[in-house]
């Protein structure tokens, strides 16, 4: 017969309760009739039922050389019990009651625990229940209900409103407002019109939208979620090591403590058999280490999962110990502090011919602001004319050949062998003034003109600085722009200092120059060029717009592309280590206080404690810290938006 | 001090020195491998108060599962985790639980229970 924990503990407890009245009568002396016999039957049925099984498994365990905490409960449990019988049939007190109480306590531990366990993993379950179950696909010129798991990559997928997109894609047709708050945390809605890309099991509020699908199964975002928060939930934090060293030795280390009470208690202290018994048995009871062990799973569990419903997907339990000890956060500045969409402002010189060189030198480069300039040249439709001879210099621009003359596109350090006009300088440095980059545009030899470009910061980059600021940290923007458009961004946006200049190549490198003078670093990047630098960084966090790359390199991942989003981060990683940290000291107290108080050391101060109350204050610790660690939920993080959408 | 407490301190150390000896000596222990049909190997754990075999041997490019025999019905060793492949499975729910395991290249997976109490590893070679 196989029976779940929480039956065991209901049967052992309805058995138990004669011999709970007969404990609280005892002080009023009162005795049941034939009190031994009914507790005598009603432990040993207990004991089949309940202690059996951690007898057995601690009997396995100990032929194999190990020791656990069913070893102590089989030992404890049986030392009483058998003792009993003894005690019983020549004419002793009998303590049945110790036997069967602590089972039952311990039970109870197990099956609360269990059951809190069960709920800290449900949240996972729930973010994958959050898919739609079907979707409408265009199959042979109709659109027909079909299951999720027959859409294929490049169906065309029809979503009414307040229906869930089934899977990532992006629109064809139609506009909405979709609601992304399950994998962005954000509760505001989206607007999203054809070209946009939808998320699967987001869900669309007003439009109806047709979407084609690109990425479906085990390679959605959801899906990607659920796998990152899954690895994240079964990672170690390195603080975990301690408890697996004393888990190792705890349980033999307790048995000879246990002896050891006992010869002292009887052998020096002239206690009878039976009180120093009691002594040993409370030792055993109190001394399990079950709390210590799920100090840490529990909390990592519960921490992962409520920060991937705020969009803040944290890797593993080690980038939680590192962002406690993090003073300096460092952001990339193109796409991170910025939207990452520059945009031409102002053009000095012959506008049509300045834009032409510079649009026909960019037309092949995928550099952000070449786009920003052939969106441009395309606006005021200008002709392009085809360049010979590309040369791409690192960092600093174009050189090609245009009319059979050499033009050159780029910063002022391409043009450093070309004296640049007064008027133009002047220019170039009004603009940069104002948060522009300012690019150069060169033919024959001269500066023929200045195309300036503005990359805004997003709107919410000010507010998660200062936020970060108030807590303490030292905030730094790395950037490839001239130093005086970087300053004016960074005044803009409050951020501490600049490191301006760097070419891609570079960013580690700073990065490392940071920690070697003694800082702890995270870096917050969302391009290929990052993935150096989020590896270096002692935090690395990628922004969810980034490409894969950067992704795989950050150990947190930010879902929404918003700089909040960082503060969000810091926050829940920082309380979850210190809910950690937090069980893991209530845990070693309970045990370090808690063994002297069962081995009678404080008997003198009248403080002792029976098997019974061990096994109830053993219960109490595991049940306390799982409990604890479910209270994460309900801690107060910055900006979290979902708590009171939910 | 008369006999029996003298008695009680002998059986005392002896019993002490037994729990030193038998949990902290060198024991050996014991290593299983799998069996391959059909290009699929296999490989079972009995969970009884710990796992046997602890150490489990898999052949690297075979496709591989390790079942977990759950003979145990306390809460200690209900869940079985392995840390680097993000797999925590509740073995009570069924009496075998299938772990996949990817053998693409060579290298030590190891396993442990929910509270990280009992140890134990897979290798592929």
């Amino acid at each position: 017969m196989k029976l779940s924990n929480i039956k065991r503990f209901w049967i052992s407890f309805i058995l138990a309760i004669p011999m709970l009245i007969q404990m609280i009568a005892m002080p009023f002396h009162w005795m049941m009739p034939g009190y031994n016999w009914i507790a005598f039957i009603t432990t040993t049925i207990i004991m089949a039922i309940s202690a059996a099984p951690y007898w057995k498994s601690a009997w396995a365990a100990f032929k194999k050389h190990s020791a656990n905490m069913n070893t102590l409960v089989a030992v404890g449990t049986s030392v009483a019990y058998f003792y009993s019988i003894f005690a019983m049939f020549t004419g002793r007190e009998v303590y049945f009651e110790s036997a069967a109480f602590v089972t039952v306590f311990v039970l109870l531990g197990d099956a609360m625990e269990e059951k809190m366990h069960d709920n800290a993993s449900n949240a996972l379950a729930k973010l994958m229940d959050l898919q739609a179950k079907d979707a409408e696909v265009l199959r042979d010129g109709k659109y027909v209900k079909i299951p999720l798991e027959d859409v294929q990559v490049g169906d065309l997928i029809r979503v009414k409103p307040g229906e869930k997109i089934p899977v990532d894609g992006t629109i064809m047709e139609g506009s909405s407002t979709i609601d992304e708050s399950m994998v962005t945390g954000e509760s505001m809605p989206v607007t999203k019109k054809a070209g946009d890309p939808v998320v699967g099991s987001t869900i669309n509020n007003n439009g109806t939208i047709t979407f084609k699908a690109t990425k479906i199964g085990q390679d959605t975002m959801l899906a990607q979620i659920v796998d990152l928060v899954k690895k994240a939930q079964t990672s170690h934090a390195p603080i975990q090591k301690m408890t697996d060293k004393i888990s190792n030795i705890f349980v033999p280390a307790v048995l000879i403590i246990a002896i050891l009470t006992f010869i002292i208690w009887y052998a020096f202290l002239g206690a009878t058999i039976v009180e120093a018994m009691l002594f040993a048995v409370s030792v055993i009871v109190i001394a399990c280490p079950c709390a210590l062990g799920l100090a840490t799973p529990t909390a990592l569990m519960v921490g992962t999962a409520r920060s991937a419903k705020m969009g803040v997907l944290i890797k593993n339990g080690e980038v939680l110990e590192e962002v406690s000890d993090i003073d300096t956060v460092v952001f990339d500045k193109t796409g991170t502090i910025t939207i990452g969409k520059p945009e031409v402002t102002d053009i000095i010189g012959d506008n049509e011919k300045v834009l032409s060189v510079a649009a026909s030198l960019e037309e092949s480069s995928e550099h952000p602001l070449a786009s920003a300039i052939m969106k441009k040249a395309t606006e005021e439709k200008i002709p392009l004319i085809k360049a010979n001879h590309f040369e791409a210099i690192e960092g600093k621009g174009v050189k090609a050949e245009y009319n059979d003359q050499i033009a050159f596109v780029g910063s002022e350090k391409i043009a450093s062998n070309i004296e640049i006009p007064q008027e133009i300088s002047q220019n170039a440095e009004q603009l940069q003034r104002q948060a522009k980059i300012v690019v150069y545009v060169g033919f024959n030899n001269q500066i023929i003109g200045l195309i300036a470009i503005q990359d805004t910061p997003k709107p919410s980059s000010k507010e998660a600085i200062t936020e970060l600021k108030k807590r303490g940290l030292t905030t730094i923007m790395l950037t490839g722009d001239n130093e005086k458009v970087a300053q004016a961004i960074a005044d803009e946006v409050g951020i501490d200092k600049v490191i301006a200049g760097v070419l891609p190549t570079e960013k580690a490198q700073h990065i490392k120059d940071l920690q070697n003078s003694g800082k702890k670093v995270a870096f917050v990047g969302d391009g290929i060029n990052d993935a150096p630098a989020l590896s270096t960084a002692d935090v690395g966090i990628a922004m969810g717009s980034g490409t894969d790359i950067a992704i795989d390199s950050g150990g947190i991942v930010l879902v929404q592309n918003d700089l909040r989003g960082v503060v969000r981060a810091l926050d829940i990683s920082k309380k979850t280590f210190n809910r950690i940290k937090l069980n893991l000291f209530w845990a070693l107290i309970y045990n370090t206080i808690g063994i002297p108080i069962a081995a009678g050391l404080f008997m003198g101060l009248g403080l002792t404690l029976s098997p019974e109350l061990a096994g109830l204050a053993m219960a109490f610790s595991s049940v306390s810290v799982v409990g604890s660690s479910l209270l994460l939920n309900k801690t107060k993080i910055a900006g979290d938006t979902t708590q009171k959408a939910v | 001090m008369n006999i029996s407490q003298i008695f009680t301190i002998v059986i005392g150390l002896i019993l002490i020195a037994f729990i030193i000896w038998w949990f902290f000596g060198k024991h050996k222990e014991a290593s299983g491998t799998s069996t391959i049909v059909n290009n699929e190997q296999t490989a079972t754990i009995v969970v009884n108060g710990g796992y046997s075999p602890s150490t489990v041997v898999l052949k690297k490019g075979v496709p591989a599962q390790v079942n977990f025999d759950m003979r145990d019905s306390t809460a200690c060793l209900s869940h079985v985790v392995f840390e680097q492949l993000g797999v925590n499975e509740d073995l009570t729910k069924q009496k075998i639980t299938t772990v996949n395991i990817p053998t693409d290249k060579a290298g030590t997976y190891n396993f442990a229970c929910g509270m990280d109490m009992f140890h134990g590893k897979v290798v592929v070679k």
